[in-house]
């Protein structure tokens, strides 16, 4: 029997022990962990350098995401960092050679009050003075693209428009992973899982060393790209950050026919929905209140979301959930990413994507590398550093980045 | 959902109230003499603790006063509630006598 078997297909990546050194360590093996150590090695020549994960790659916010992808943000430093990002996703299949089902489906942001519809058109001007493809459609138009979305007005809070980006769209999000990773491997760089951080070791208020359960690392340089678990390790490396991790949670359906061609996010009821490629229909809203680094979070926050999304598609009234889940996301109290420099010498941080990571992996990886090889940040991420909470340069998308975060 | 015991209405559902973040962080005593690193301090930062943490809720739909709690940010656990103004309580465990426990 065992000769009828297939050969089993070539793994994307190896997994190699720890080296004693290397030129750089990234903590975090998920998205933003794997997009930084591709760049380091892409674009800084960086191969002698590993990626420790403490599960198994991926298996994080990355495993846990709704794959929303857009860059329809107000302020210009978030446009053009989440812009960057989502033309970085336009060529990264085929940079990558791996087709991670990239979707330019569009994104749709409902508008539900005048506030909304004010705020709403407010964002499509300054989009498209940041070159981001974005427009207003009343809700005919919102019909027309999205028959199955109720524009009538016998429900609480009426569609009454809403914002457009044609180029936003979803991917998969593990297939995006296995790209980067594989990529990773054949450059040289060591992907190691189930390889925790547990001190590190310094030289004055310089970082020499990542302490982990598979021995200690030497190392040039540290980036802490671990989400919700960013302020774990900054305390650990005797520095703190201005981080709440909280609980995001998701669901999704059972399989169905195609019936949802773009995806719908509404800010107001607070529901978001796409339907994925294999065919369930993908759903989140907004944080738990409180503090948690659970991986769950409490059902009304589910119920909720539900109730919002069979108000705006009365045709999900009989789907079922099939699973939701969560993940520990980073908030900041500006909403925006830290992308820079740290009070220690020679480590660098990743942090403060919240509830919208996924969209910008590429873009933090990219930017994220150039901090690391050059120790100072591209102009894109110079914005996002860690200072603007004591200078007050906040970029507060707390409302204006198109949801409730 | 947590099932949060208010101190004056007892157990009620978690959408009963409102989350108030990390307890115990005092308005600074001499706000005028803080450089933008403490200023920053007070306004951004906040403890971001994995496992016990102190923090506040209110009970918003009852009888609407703030108190603190002890809760586990992994388990979400509650471990104690105690007034606004008490100091935070000691819950590390009496060490065991003898050996069976």
């Amino acid at each position: 029997m065992a000769d009828l078997l297939p050969e089993h297909p070539e793994f994307l990546w190896h997994n190699p022990d720890p080296k004693p050194s290397y030129d750089a360590v990234i903590v975090g093996g998920g998205g933003h962990g794997l997009a930084t150590a591709y760049f380091l090695a892409k674009n800084h020549g960086m191969t002698n350098i590993a990626v420790l994960e403490k599960g198994w790659l991926a298996g994080g916010n990355m495993a846990r995401n709704t794959t929303i992808i857009r860059s329809n943000y107000l302020w210009d430093e978030s446009a053009a960092i989440y812009e960057h990002a989502l033309k970085l996703w336009e060529i990264l299949p085929e940079e990558l050679e791996y087709d991670f089902l990239f979707s330019q489906r569009g994104v749709m942001n409902l508008a539900h009050t005048l506030g909304d519809v004010r705020e709403s058109m407010r964002r499509v001007g300054a989009n498209k003075l940041n070159g981001v493809d974005a427009e207003w459609l009343d809700p005919q138009q919102v019909k027309e693209l999205c028959p199955i979305l109720n524009i009538s007005d016998n429900i609480r809070y009426p569609v009454m428009g809403a914002t457009y980006q044609p180029r936003a769209g979803i991917a998969k999000h593990d297939h995006v992973a296995w790209a980067f990773a594989r990529k990773c491997d054949e450059l040289g760089v060591d992907i190691i899982q189930n390889c925790e951080v547990t001190g590190f070791v310094k030289d004055g208020n310089r970082v020499v060393g990542v302490k982990t359960n598979r021995g200690t690392i030497n190392t040039e340089k540290v980036g802490l790209c671990a989400a919700g678990h960013s302020s774990v390790l900054a305390e650990m490396a005797g520095f703190r950050l201005p981080i709440q991790s909280h609980p995001l949670q998701a669901l999704v359906s059972e399989l169905h026919e195609p019936v949802h061609p773009t995806v719908v996010m509404s800010n107001h009821v607070h529901v978001y929905v796409s339907q994925a490629h294999k065919g369930e229909l993908v759903m989140g809203a907004g944080v738990d209140s409180y503090n948690g680094y659970g991986q769950r979070g409490s059902f009304h926050v589910i119920e909720q979301q539900m109730a919002a999304a069979v108000e705006l598609f009365p045709i999900f009234a009989r789907a079922h959930v099939l699973r939701t889940w969560g993940g520990i996301v980073d908030t900041t109290l500006d909403a925006s990413p830290i992308v820079g420099t740290t009070p220690v010498e020679n480590m660098f941080v990743n942090c403060g994507w919240g509830t919208g990571g996924f969209k910008g992996t590429p873009a933090a990886g990219l930017t994220f590398a150039h901090t690391i090889a050059t120790g100072a940040p591209h102009k894109l991420n110079a914005p996002f550093s860690l200072e603007r909470f004591e200078t007050g340069a906040l970029i507060d998308e707390h409302g204006a980045a198109a949801v409730a975060h | 959902m947590l099932l949060i015991s208010c101190p004056n209405c007892g157990p009620r559902d978690e959408t009963e109230f409102h989350y108030g973040g990390q307890a115990h962080v005092a308005y600074p005593e001499n706000p005028n003499q803080l450089n933008d690193r403490e200023w920053a301090e007070y306004l951004f930062y906040r403890d971001n603790t994995k496992g016990t943490f102190a923090e506040r809720w209110v009970h918003s739909t009852g009888c609407r006063q703030w108190f603190n709690i002890l809760r586990d940010t992994v388990s979400y656990d509650i471990k104690a509630v105690y007034p606004m103004g008490a100091l935070r309580p000691d819950t590390t465990p009496a060490a065991p006598e003898g050996a069976a426990k």
